[in-house]
């Protein structure tokens, strides 16, 4: 198996699975039923792109594991999504701040991943850039309104923003099997486009009068495996069924 | 009183080459998240290929009390339709 | 207007129900059609919404990612026929926020099947089958009901609605194929969620209070008793192929009527869940109000910012 190559694979798809965890916790409890449907949809459309990844890494694995195995039967330090996707839906100005900061990656992602010498994943990313061009617009929209609308939703999109930045860095790091695969013209040189994502991030928070954080301190680990408290938890829901009743079909 | 977000009505275009048709209304702030959530509540199964939002009071619709006034004089018209006509059988392309 | 020409006009205006014409928004109706009309919509949009909680519950915990997306995209649609049926409720004079006021303060009431908790992943299977089986039954009538937003939502909804049932189906389907574990899990959901559903369609014809009116204005097309009927009917032979077993002794065919003779149901039960005091009712109202409270400050930002952009419209035109 070509062991980079299939890292690699999850390193994307993980954050994918994880921020639609996240997202399906939101169903029912939105704040009205028109954001409701629409972050199902996002839900629905990054799992969507989890599957097709995960159905590709299971077959570069070539022993009988299927999209479900990869995705419900590691344990925590086998996940490698960044620290950004697992914070929790702490208000809805959190989610939009969640969901602005890892589209504007995503969509720049995606952008070079088309590009890659592996056609299944270039295949994968250009079905997968027209949602995320729609997620990101919706997001970024979310963010401009909350960060521009009321005095009240200014604080919470400005706190959301502060603490959530903190986890933006992570974005851009490479492990080994990243680095593998840029040198192989498979994977994506990302602190190539990390200017530009951050020019774009200050273009959208100005817009939505918000202040940019200046911290320099930022987290990470997630791409290494090493979680926040969080991920426990989303594992225990994520897992249970296949936890509780083993080597069982659904 | 605080102020709701205002109701859109949401005409789709199913495909091109048809007509814009009356899909039902739904609720947004202002009239670019009306076009996001009719895409998402209207056309999530592929229903559509183009949107339009309006907001619905800006709408002015007759009223039904008028009904007589206003359709029944076109019932009796007979020769506004091609059946008025008689011309015998053998004409042909008519 | 005078009581005789009231009169006039509903007689006018039952006649046109009885020739089956739609009556649309802005048609003058009886205050009573009115009123119905907002009581059942809305109460068929809360259920759409409130349903949404129990099923919601288990799209963390589904057990693979096929069903995951199948169940949020099975509960994305309840919210949807949420929406469609509020919007026709709202074409009679009533605005969603008091709506869904009503809801929250209890005024209106939604389908007491939604009390009942969901405790094993086999319940979101029993829901799809038996939950969604009987709202079909419920529902397919009211296609050509009379108020013409109701009746175009409805057709909408049971189109939409044709993939729960057999998502539900399938579920359980796979659970008896499956382990005996398994299995065991499917028949305690039917053990559970059985006499619920059959409660679901509504008192019997002897209680009901609504039936006669409603079957005039179409807003029934069968009485309750006969829609159980149905229900069972269709029913029962889907529990034999999955192999499992309804949980009713008394539950027998009768050749003679065609039918399924069925044992009694628990009404103190039902009366009981309706009345506020089933296993959710508590925390299914909670979780509404908090989402709707809790979102309050987002739908009034949004209003901020679009009145702002206006004005800034405005300002840069003239």
């Amino acid at each position: 198996m070509n062991t980079g190559l299939y890292k690699y694979i999850l390193g994307i798809a993980d954050n994918c699975l994880i921020l639609g965890q996240r997202l399906g916790e939101l169903c029912g409890h939105g704040p009205n039923l028109e954001t409701d449907i629409a972050c199902t949809n996002l839900s629905l459309d990054l799992l969507g792109q989890v599957r097709s990844y995960y159905q590709y890494a299971a077959k570069l694995k070539a022993d009988d594991s299927t999209e479900d195995d990869i995705a419900f039967l590691r344990n925590e330090r086998e996940y490698v999504n960044v620290l950004l996707v697992e914070q929790p839906n702490t208000d809805f100005a959190y989610v939009m701040g969640r969901q602005f900061l890892f589209d504007a990656f995503h969509l720049m992602f995606l952008k070079e991943l088309q590009n890659s010498h592996d056609i299944t994943l270039s295949a994968i990313a250009k079905k997968s850039i027209k949602e995320v061009s729609y997620h990101h617009r919706f997001s970024s929209d979310w963010v401009k309104r909350l960060g521009d609308g009321t005095e009240e939703s200014h604080s919470k999109m400005q706190s959301a923003i502060n603490d959530l930045w903190t986890y933006t860095d992570e974005l851009f790091h490479l492990t080994e099997a990243d680095e593998e695969m840029i040198k192989e013209g498979i994977g994506v040189d990302t602190p190539k486009f990390k200017d530009e994502y951050y020019n774009h991030l200050t273009d959208i928070l100005e817009e939505a009068t918000l202040t940019v954080p200046e911290s320099k301190y930022f987290h990470k680990g997630g791409k290494l495996g090493i979680h926040s408290e969080n991920m426990g938890f989303i594992l225990s829901d994520l897992q249970y069924m296949q936890r509780t009743y083993p080597n069982m079909q659904w | 009183m605080k102020k709701k977000w205002p109701l859109w009505e949401i005409f789709v275009r199913s495909k091109n080459g048809l007509e814009h048709r009356h899909f039902g209304s739904l609720h947004a702030a202002d009239a670019e998240m009306a076009l996001e959530n009719a895409r998402d509540v209207y056309t999530r199964r592929n229903e559509g290929v183009s949107i339009w939002v309006v907001e619905s009071k800006h709408i002015t619709a007759s009223n039904p009390e008028n009904y007589g006034e206003l359709f029944e004089p076109a019932q009796d018209k007979v020769y506004r339709h091609p059946t008025f006509y008689d011309l015998p059988d053998d004409v042909k392309h008519m | 207007m005078s009581d005789e020409h009231i009169k006039n006009l509903e007689a006018q205006f039952e006649a046109r129900i009885a020739r089956d014409e739609k009556i649309e928004p802005k048609d003058w109706m009886p205050e009573k059609y009115r009123q119905t009309h907002i009581r059942q919509i809305s109460q068929h949009a809360h259920s759409e919404v409130v349903g949404m909680l129990p099923e919601g519950n288990w799209i963390t915990r589904a057990p693979s990612l096929r069903r995951k997306v199948a169940l949020l995209a099975k509960v994305q649609d309840e919210a949807g026929h949420g929406l469609y049926l509020y919007s026709a409720c709202e074409t009679l004079g009533i605005s969603r926020d008091e709506l869904y006021d009503q809801l929250h303060t209890g005024k209106a009431k939604y389908s007491s099947i939604f009390n009942y908790p969901t405790v094993t992943w086999a319940d979101i299977g029993a829901i799809g089958w038996l939950v969604d089986g009987a709202a079909i039954i419920n529902q397919v009538p009211l296609c050509n009901t009379s108020f013409g937003p109701y009746a175009r939502a409805m057709v909408r909804v049971c189109k939409e609605e044709s993939f729960h049932q057999r998502q539900g189906y399938e579920i359980m389907l796979k659970l008896c194929q499956g382990t005996p574990e398994q299995k065991e899990m499917a028949q305690d959901a039917l053990n559970r969620w059985w006499w619920p559903s059959l409660m679901m369609l509504g008192p019997t014809d002897a209680e009901s209070v609504h039936t006669a009116q409603s079957m005039k204005w179409k807003l029934k097309r069968k009485t309750n008793d006969e829609l159980r009927q149905q229900f069972i009917d269709q029913t029962v032979p889907q529990a034999d192929i999955l192999g499992i077993k309804v949980p009713d002794p008394d539950l027998k065919w009768n050749e003679e009527r065609g039918h399924y003779d069925f044992g009694e149901i628990d009404w103190d039960e039902f009366w009981q869940v309706v009345k506020g005091h089933g296993p959710c009712n508590k925390e299914r109202m909670t979780a509404r109000i908090n989402a709707w409270e809790n979102g309050e400050w987002v739908r009034e930002a949004a209003m901020a910012y679009a009145s702002k952009k206006e004005s800034r419209k405005t300002n840069t035109a003239v």
